[in-house]
């Protein structure tokens, strides 16, 4: 019987998560439990990348596959959360025009330092 | 029963449903990817922006209380973990390119997130916007879901993170050509790392459709940043803690 490949992809992103949230408690990090996840997800990928057995080959394009559908949706799950901006509308009301300050200007800082920092560092790998 | 009154009937029993909420926040989210599509992706009417303001103005206008829509909701919530795990597979798929321009990547990220979250600490105190509020703006320029864990952990308000996070993505991709054709950075590989690490998602998918090379970098950055940040704003808040 073959087992259901989107089940099989859904259960390792579960368990990889878990297991993120789980050394996140023991250890009192301060990283978010699904972050760890994803740091697991990398190194595991990573890992097997030379694996040649047919199982494992099958399974990698499986959880690629299963999460950049899942990622397809990524926006659509941050809705239910920013909802709750109805909570804050009083807290908006007085600082709305500050928020919005410190958004415009500290992306458009951040934005031109990288780029020079970027620029900057690259050019003289190609004087090399 | 007058035919009005069965009418009012029915909607109180489905507003007390959570089927009615997740079916209205996927409705929302469907007109709203609709509407962004026709304008041909015009970035002040991103889907996310513009779907929050149609749930939540349905929300005022029928006096319905966050807690019940989010019994609804939660279902399409509770994806995000998983999928801030699936985020790993763009970061390794482009590996090969992270290993090519290691030492450009390495510095821009780290010195680009300290900056972004000085930048954002100091331009927030000067204006004397109140400690709640400036821990929620601290990680807004990485992806929502990483974010949203790193507000709850340093004591912000995670649904203020999301929304400022979301307004962030926007303001990159509406403002970042212009700013860095301003400043005249040419580079592709380094204006999409820009696009990714200041505006994370938005940002990326404006990056990739404009230019795939700095596409692929504004996706590195976008994850690399990301990790980076969700490990240095909570160790500096372990270490500042002591003395505030």
């Amino acid at each position: 019987m073959e087992l259901c490949p989107l089940l099989v992809a859904i259960f390792i992103i579960f368990v990889l998560q878990l297991i993120g949230e789980a050394l996140q408690k023991y250890f009192d990090l301060a990283i978010p439990g699904p972050v760890i996840g994803l740091i697991l997800m990398l190194f595991m990928l990573m890992v097997t990348k030379s694996k040649i057995h047919l199982d494992i080959v099958a399974l990698r394009k499986n959880i690629i596959t299963t999460s950049e559908n899942l990622l397809k949706y990524l926006s659509l799950l941050f809705v239910p959360i920013g909802v709750g901006v109805i909570m804050h509308l009083q807290l908006l009301e007085t600082q709305l025009l500050r928020i919005l300050l410190v958004i415009v200007l500290g992306t458009v800082c951040t934005m031109i330092f990288t780029a020079a920092v970027f620029s900057k560092t690259s050019k003289k790998r190609h004087d090399e | 029963m007058s035919e009005s009154a069965k009418l009012y009937q029915v909607w109180v029993y489905l507003q007390a449903e959570p089927l009615f909420w997740l079916t209205l926040t996927i409705g929302a989210y469907l007109l709203a990817d609709k509407v962004y599509r026709a304008f041909s992706l015009f970035p002040i009417l991103n889907p996310v922006a513009v779907s929050i303001v149609l749930v939540s103005t349905c929300l005022i206008f029928f006096e319905v209380d966050y807690e019940r829509y989010f019994d609804g909701a939660k279902f399409i919530h509770f994806l995000l973990g998983p999928a801030t795990v699936a985020l790993a597979i763009p970061i390794y798929l482009n590996w090969n390119i992270v290993l090519r321009a290691k030492k450009a990547i390495l510095a821009s990220v780290f010195l680009g997130v300290i900056f972004a979250v000085s930048v954002t600490y100091a331009i927030a105190f000067l204006l004397d916007l109140d400690m709640a509020t400036i821990k929620s703006l601290l990680p807004r320029n990485v992806t929502a879901p990483i974010a949203m864990g790193i507000s709850e952990i340093i004591g912000g308000v995670p649904s203020l993170t999301a929304i400022v996070t979301i307004v962030t993505g926007i303001i990159g991709a509406a403002l970042g050509t212009f700013v860095l054709d301003l400043f005249r950075i040419k580079n592709m590989a380094a204006r999409g790392f820009a696009f990714g690490l200041a505006s994370h998602g938005i940002g990326t998918a404006r990056a990739m459709a404009r230019n795939e090379e700095a596409g692929v970098f504004a996706a590195v950055a976008m994850g690399l940043s990301g990790i980076v940040t969700a490990v240095m704003i909570p160790l500096i808040f372990l270490v500042i803690r002591d003395f505030i």
